[in-house]
């Protein structure tokens, strides 16, 4: 299934934040957004995924999504948005619970998406109980549960601290790698956008509109290399000169603001 | 290569130490449960003597032993139960009437439109009047029985409620409605699942205050126009210069509080246990 953004468009009041921004998502792709601070990554992201209507164009699929699947377009949030009051487990199953599956076949989907984020073990804990790290693990669980065709992940290591970011982005390589699901990344970081995805939309500064789409000439596999390193970095450069100079402006825009 | 070496021990060839001055106490405050019990305990050891001794005149001020005897008295007649039943009855049927129907228009306020535009302006300007001034308007409605005791409790009740319950709907993190609506989670399963715990906490503190009010209106309402209850009781033995019974029933109304206040303290640990 491809996930379409067609000429979107959108504004907050008087205030322009998207201009007519088109791109593609194929099945099983993976496309990082990029841009400075308040280009509209994250606003862009809510369109795509159905939470936010755009004030002109369109966020549209193509072809039927994957068999199984009950939610194709799945979100992972940057603060996790689990639900405090209910487990581990309890946050995994939410997203279950009207889907018309038996409770057999519920158990056998919560597991199964617990074992593959390493949390059988802390199915009974609250979030609270939980590091940062462990906590998006959960909101990572919770989207795999679902089977989507398509993961929209709106800085999803932003609140995490670097040993954790690193140990996840582990995750997400991983949890990607077979091809099966495709994602949507918005990202600040230039190194996750090179290290995990196969195009990189970079964004220009409010109002956002696609400055070039960047494709990662390395397949997934090579980027694990100590060879690939020096390239990956030479790629972050070349992005981080994309977009530096407007970088600099919006952030001292958001210093007067 | 990295230069790695084991933790390092103090150099004790080198000058002499001196200890980092501690800077970080203070403005922590703790509870201390002994303390206030030990308090209270000497207030009323220090009443109880100013009472024997004859410090104070007992009419004005009975000694704290002379109000434990009252109560006992109280209790063994049955008139105590017989003015707590009255007001455990009016107290109870006023709450309840008054908190869901606070609940209700409270959730209607915090979720429609509309209804937010409709109720705040109405619930702005008739919470603050004190509701104790409409029970002649009520008695003159509802007759001289129950019911404009109770009715005037629920109102007190209703718009206390509605408020907290408004707003701890306000209070629920948009972020938990929206990762339930990208689940195509359903309207009602995102009220009784994230608005509803959302806003408990919030619920749950409004309970202590309308149980409050609840209190202090059946206590006012007794006082104008009952025969039986605590605020008739304690309005009769004022009357009567009977200051040993009136204590007795404020004490009453005390522990009263403390149990509801416990009962509300119970609830919150049972519902709230995940904070």
């Amino acid at each position: 299934m491809d996930l379409i953004a067609d000429h979107i468009s959108h504004r907050f009041g008087a205030l322009d934040v998207l201009d007519d921004v088109s791109f593609q998502v194929a099945a099983g792709e993976i496309v990082a957004i990029v841009g400075p601070s308040g280009c509209g990554k994250s606003t862009l992201l809510s369109i795509l995924g159905g939470l936010l209507r755009p004030s002109k164009g369109a966020a549209e699929l193509r072809g039927a999504p994957p068999a199984g699947s009950l939610n194709p377009l799945t979100f992972v949030f940057q603060d996790f948005a689990l639900l405090p009051w209910n487990t581990v487990e309890e946050n995994v199953a939410f997203p279950l619970l009207h889907t018309g599956l038996s409770v057999g076949e519920r158990r056998a989907v919560i597991d199964d998406a617990l074992r593959r984020t390493g949390l059988s073990d802390f199915r009974a804990a609250y979030p609270k109980q939980l590091s940062g790290g462990m906590r998006q693990r959960v909101g990572i669980a919770r989207a795999l549960a679902v089977r989507p065709a398509i993961l929209l992940m709106d800085e999803p290591l932003s609140a995490l601290d670097s040993q954790t970011r690193e140990l996840l982005m582990e995750d997400f390589v991983r949890l990607l790698a077979d091809g099966a699901m495709g994602a949507v990344y918005v990202t600040h970081n230039l190194e996750e956008a090179v290290r995990l995805a196969d195009r990189v939309v970079v964004l220009s500064r409010r109002p956002g509109r696609i400055r070039e789409i960047v494709t990662i000439p390395m397949t997934r596999a090579e980027r694990g290399t100590a060879d690939a390193r020096g390239r990956m970095a030479a790629l972050q450069g070349e992005l981080w000169s994309l977009i530096r100079t407007e970088a600099i402006d919006a952030e001292r825009e958001v210093q007067h603001a | 290569m990295l230069d790695r070496s084991p933790q390092e021990a103090k150099d004790r060839s080198a000058e002499a130490t001196r200890p980092v001055a501690f800077r970080g106490a203070g403005f922590t405050p703790g509870g201390s449960r002994s303390a206030g019990w030990i308090a209270l305990a000497l207030v009323i050891a220090v009443w109880q003597l100013a009472g024997s001794a004859g410090w104070v005149n007992p009419l004005f001020l009975p000694a704290p032993s002379a109000i434990a005897v009252a109560i006992t008295k109280l209790a063994m007649s049955g008139a105590l139960w017989q003015h707590l039943s009255w007001s455990i009855m009016r107290i109870g049927t006023g709450w309840i009437i008054g908190t869901a129907a606070g609940v209700i228009v409270g959730f209607a306020i915090g979720l429609s439109t509309m209804a937010r535009g409709v109720g705040i302006t109405f619930i702005s300007a008739l919470f603050p009047i004190p509701k104790i001034a409409l029970l002649p308007l009520l008695i003159l409605w509802l007759g001289i029985g129950e019911e404009p005791k109770i009715a005037t409790i629920a109102l007190g009740v209703f718009f206390s409620t509605a408020i907290s319950v408004y707003s701890g709907v306000d209070a629920v993190p948009r972020n938990l409605i929206r990762m339930a609506q990208s689940f195509n989670v359903p309207f009602h399963a995102i009220v009784r699942r994230v608005i509803w715990p959302g806003a408990l906490p919030s619920i749950l503190a409004g309970f202590r205050i309308t149980a409050s009010v609840a209190l202090l209106l059946v206590v006012s309402a007794e006082m104008i126009g009952a025969q039986y209850g605590i605020g008739a009781f304690v309005l009769q033995a004022g009357n009567l210069m009977q200051t040993d019974q009136l204590l007795a029933g404020v004490v009453i109304l005390s522990l009263f509080g403390l149990a509801v206040g416990k009962l509300i303290n119970l609830l919150e640990t049972r519902l709230l246990h995940w904070r």
